[in-house]
């Protein structure tokens, strides 16, 4: 059983807070995402669960074991680094049994768990070769193959997907998806591209500065985001945020996501700055208020001129409401 | 309920886990390190120590600060005209270092950004001359040198070290790092080739420029082999020549010798301590990279 | 007096492509002759003190190694005397002593350089005293290294010789046959050490911390570590370095100048000394000199291939 379990986890480094008070649950066999920008504390998270770093405070569980003071090769977690990591010495092969090889497997049952595992990922061809012969996607697959050549229950990622170009990024992570459901283990996967996160994702960690913003499914991040942050994170555009009393009444602020905006007659009053055709869709970016606004449509309407000002309103069942202090979501009962 | 695990790895909380060192093993790591540190200091203690002791009180005692003198100091530097020999070495050094500095940095501009015939034929046998070890011309150079009757000068100790490839090598490794763009970007400008060498190519290069610098400063003062071949004159010592005048001269005085060597060591140690960063960067110019 | 400018692409409208190619092509020799006047102003210097004071005599001393030569002047004797020189008892004797002291002091140096600069690479109180100490000996000089161990050794007023026994009556263990050369090779391991140590400690930065982690997270423990990591990866350093101990060991002089003359009994006589000590027997003859040069010159070669040969094949370089 490999649920993990951060109970009131803070981490400071020389005074410096990098995470506070975090408190989350991983449920087993889930793919659970940490999303966040760079320096948010998604990597520390990660690397405590992998047992790299000591929390200050609190507590690292996976299955019913309290392992803050379990060495990481006792808790049955594999990393897959941003680099990869790959002994550039070594052979592909010599690679991937390299974690049976510490543990003193013996050579015939290590090169057949290496071969099933290269299978796994494609790579028996290259078995023989040495990581400076293989290309960027190679490698990262040779660094997965590593990983779970010893069937862990755990896996941590640490953004494997940053260093290949976008191409192979979306192959890769349809490989990745269908990987988790092979293995049924649990992943932990930590990443700043909320793409992938959206589509990867059993649930998203949404974090910020050291502490969790949101924890849900794709669907309820975005729909129905608990934050101001997590609102204009996930999703692209991001999510336009109108100042108190434009659209409304009232001290709060409000969201709307570009889509969901409608251009012809309603209470806001929009300057356009610019018309982007994107041939599936226009994107229209405008000032209301002083405030820049984008506005998805279809791409078959006729197109604004820009300086034209036009109205545009929102449905009542499009908008989020934020407090206005704490930008958090404010729910209408 | 939450319990502070930090408390179990105090201290080390900013280290990742793998680099903390705890227990045990910090204890054995600090004994091996106290004790080869001891080793190594060894000598230079005991020299210390004996520099400051009368010649029949050397083995009394011979780790700690007893029976002290201090006039070995004032003889060494008299019997072994140090004073003569630390000025010799300083004026060679620094003309080796800056001619050697200029060489490189003209040599290895012309290599990278000059077009020429018979480049690859000129750049072989500059590494050619790499191969070539000291003691295979010396026998040569040392002729040369009674020839032109060089034997007791200063031209005869810098001349032959003016130029070196291994600076050319060093230099050019750098200049080859300049984007090509910003070459171009100079020409627009207006930079002619000594422009673009002084305004660009030099202050960008500065520290490997300083590293040969303080590599060639190191060489020259620390040779020997050459300025024991061609000085016969004492006039002409150099400290390394005169540490060995010394030793022949003051064997009977061995404290003398050594209240000399310290002396003679003392202002490379404070040069390398304070240039420490080009030290480790010219010293690593041919290891890191392979 | 113009600089000669990189060319440009000669696109110049109202010319057809045919005169445009044309004219790049002898544009090309015109740059790069124009520039050749400037390349000699800066190559120049190097030129001519490489060429004087490299090249020349490295030719001349070929020819110089088949002469004997006295005061009086110096003779032609055949190129046959490079064999003789090389068969005499005297040159093997040398070259027997030279790879006996670089197998004594480059092992030793090497494995006490890596020991420590992987001690001191943690980052642990006070690791910065370690590393200026260990790394100290570079600031000494052959002269001065030498000399210190001879204030060690000596057997009148040497410390260490004193501690590890003997009275007036042993030779000390500078002048006795059996010793001798442990004891030079003793002085030249100390004073390289702070060579080896930096160079190793900067080798040991370019390891990716990552490594270290994977393999630390798949289980593997120091020892494991170290041998799957750290050595594969500072395996350029490691050559460079043994290259570098090598060929210094092979041209030792100045210490054996300081320490032992090349005795007792010409067991410490090393190729160098040979060709440039006191007492030896190519004294005053610059001709055997040469002749001596000349061979060591060659085993230098050899040995330099032999090591990168020999050792490249286990180096990674990481690409």
């Amino acid at each position: 059983m490999a649920q993990v379990r951060l109970q009131n986890i803070t981490k400071q480094f020389d005074g410096v807070t990098a995470v506070e008070n975090i408190d989350l649950d991983i449920a087993d066999r889930e793919f659970m995402i940490l999303l966040g920008p760079s320096g948010c504390g998604k990597s520390t998270l990660l690397r405590m669960i992998a047992g790299l770093e000591n929390p200050t405070e609190g507590e690292v569980w996976i299955g019913d074991v309290l392992v803050n003071d379990i060495l990481p090769k006792q808790r049955d977690v594999a990393m897959v680094f941003q680099s990869y990591a790959l002994y550039p010495h070594k052979t592909v092969q010599a690679n991937i049994e390299f974690p049976l090889k510490v543990r003193k497997v013996d050579k015939a049952e290590r090169a057949e768990a290496a071969l099933a595992a290269a299978d796994a990922l494609g790579l028996r061809e290259y078995m023989g070769r040495k990581p400076g012969q293989l290309s960027g996607g190679q490698r990262q697959r040779v660094a997965l193959a590593r990983a779970i050549v010893r069937k862990p229950a755990v896996f941590c990622m640490d953004e494997p997907l940053s260093n290949l170009d976008a191409k192979l990024r979306g192959e890769t992570r349809a490989e990745l998806i269908a990987l988790h459901q092979r293995l049924a283990s649990t992943f932990i996967y930590v990443t700043h591209d909320q793409v992938e996160a959206m589509t990867m994702g059993s649930r998203i960690a949404v974090m910020s500065r050291g502490h969790i913003e949101q924890v849900g499914t794709p669907n309820e991040v975005y729909a129905k985001p608990a934050s101001v942050f997590v609102a204009q994170f996930v999703g692209m555009p991001p999510m336009n945020i109108l100042p108190a009393g434009t659209l409304e009444e009232g001290a709060h602020l409000v969201g709307v996501r570009p889509e969901h905006l409608r251009i012809g007659s309603g209470p806001l009053s929009m300057t356009i700055t610019l018309v982007e055709q994107l041939g599936h869709e226009m994107l229209i970016t405008g000032t209301i208020a002083d405030q820049r606004i984008v506005v998805r449509t279809a791409s078959d309407v006729v197109p604004p001129s820009v300086g034209d000002v036009v109205s545009v309103d929102a449905d009542l069942s499009a908008r989020h409401r934020f407090d206005p202090v704490t930008e958090k979501r404010i729910d209408t009962p | 309920m939450p319990t502070r695990t930090g408390a179990t790895r105090t201290g080390s909380s900013n280290l990742a886990v793998i680099d903390q060192v705890h227990g045990l093993r910090r204890v054995g790591r600090y004994s091996i390190l106290i004790l080869m540190a001891a080793i190594v200091l060894f000598p230079i203690y005991v020299m210390v120590v004996g520099a400051f002791k009368p010649a029949n009180k050397l083995l009394v005692d011979p780790l700690l600060p007893t029976n002290l003198i201090f006039s070995n100091f004032g003889d060494a530097w008299r019997f072994g005209h140090l004073g003569r020999a630390l000025w010799n070495s300083l004026v060679v050094s620094v003309l080796i270092t800056v001619a050697q500095v200029v060489t490189s940095v003209l040599a290895a501009y012309a290599f990278v950004f000059l077009r020429f015939p018979l480049k690859s034929l000129a750049f072989g046998l500059f590494l050619g001359t790499l191969l070539v070890p000291l003691e295979a011309t010396m026998t040569v150079n040392r002729r040369t040198m009674e020839n032109l009757d060089w034997i007791n000068s200063y031209k005869g100790l810098t001349v032959p070290f003016l130029a070196t490839a291994f600076g050319i090598f060093l230099i050019r490794q750098v200049f080859l790092q300049i984007p090509k763009e910003m070459r171009e970007a100079a020409q627009m400008d207006g930079l002619g080739h000594f422009g673009f060498m002084r305004e660009v190519a030099v202050p960008l290069s500065r520290p490997t420029i300083g590293a040969l610098a303080l590599f060639a400063f190191l060489s020259s003062w620390n040779q020997y082999l050459w300025p024991v071949l061609i000085t016969t004159d004492e006039k002409y010592n150099t400290v390394q020549t005169g540490l060995k005048a010394l030793k022949q001269g003051g064997f009977s005085q061995p404290n003398v010798l050594i209240a000399g060597t310290i002396i003679i060591a003392l202002p490379i140690f404070i040069v390398l301590i304070s240039f420490q960063r080009q030290l480790v960067r010219g010293l690593t110019a041919g290891a890191v990279k392979g | 007096m113009t600089e000669a400018l990189t060319p440009l692409p000669t696109v110049i409208p109202g010319l057809d492509r045919k005169t445009a190619r044309r004219r790049r092509k002898s544009d090309r020799g015109k740059y790069r002759l124009a520039d050749s006047g400037l390349a000699l102003l800066m190559l120049g210097p190097s030129i001519v003190i490489l060429g004087a004071f490299v090249i020349y005599p490295l030719i001349k001393a070929v020819f110089l190694g088949a002469q004997r030569c006295s005061v009086q002047g110096c003779r032609d004797t055949g190129f046959n005397q490079y064999v003789d020189a090389f068969r005499s008892t005297q040159f093997q004797n040398a070259l027997l002593v030279t790879a006996k002291y670089a197998l004594i002091t480059v092992p030793i140096g090497l494995v006490l350089g890596v020991a420590l600069a992987v001690l001191a690479d943690k980052y642990m109180r006070g690791v910065g005293f370690f590393r200026t100490v260990f790394s100290s000996t570079i600031a000494t000089s052959v002269a001065v290294a030498s000399v210190i161990w001879f204030f060690l050794l000596n057997k009148d007023v040497g410390v260490i010789a004193s501690w590890l026994g003997g009275t007036a009556q042993t030779p000390g263990y500078l002048n006795d046959p059996g010793t001798a050369l442990w004891a030079v090779s003793a002085s030249s391991i100390w004073a390289n050490l702070g060579f080896t140590f930096i160079v190793v400690t900067a080798g040991l930065q370019s390891v990716p911390k990552d490594l270290y982690e994977s393999a630390y997270v798949d289980g593997a423990g120091g020892f494991t570590r170290f041998t799957n990591v750290t050595l594969p990866l500072i395996s350029p350093t490691l050559l460079f370095t043994t290259v570098v101990l090598t060929t210094r060991a092979f041209q030792s002089f100045g210490e054996i100048d300081l320490l032992t003359s090349g005795g007792p009994r010409g067991t410490t006589t090393t190729l160098t000394y040979l060709a440039y000590g006191n007492k030896m027997p190519t004294s005053g003859d610059d001709g055997l000199r040469a002749t001596i040069s000349i061979l060591i010159f060659l085993v230098l070669v050899v040995l330099a291939l032999a090591q990168f040969r020999g050792l490249e094949k286990r180096v990674h370089y990481a690409n």
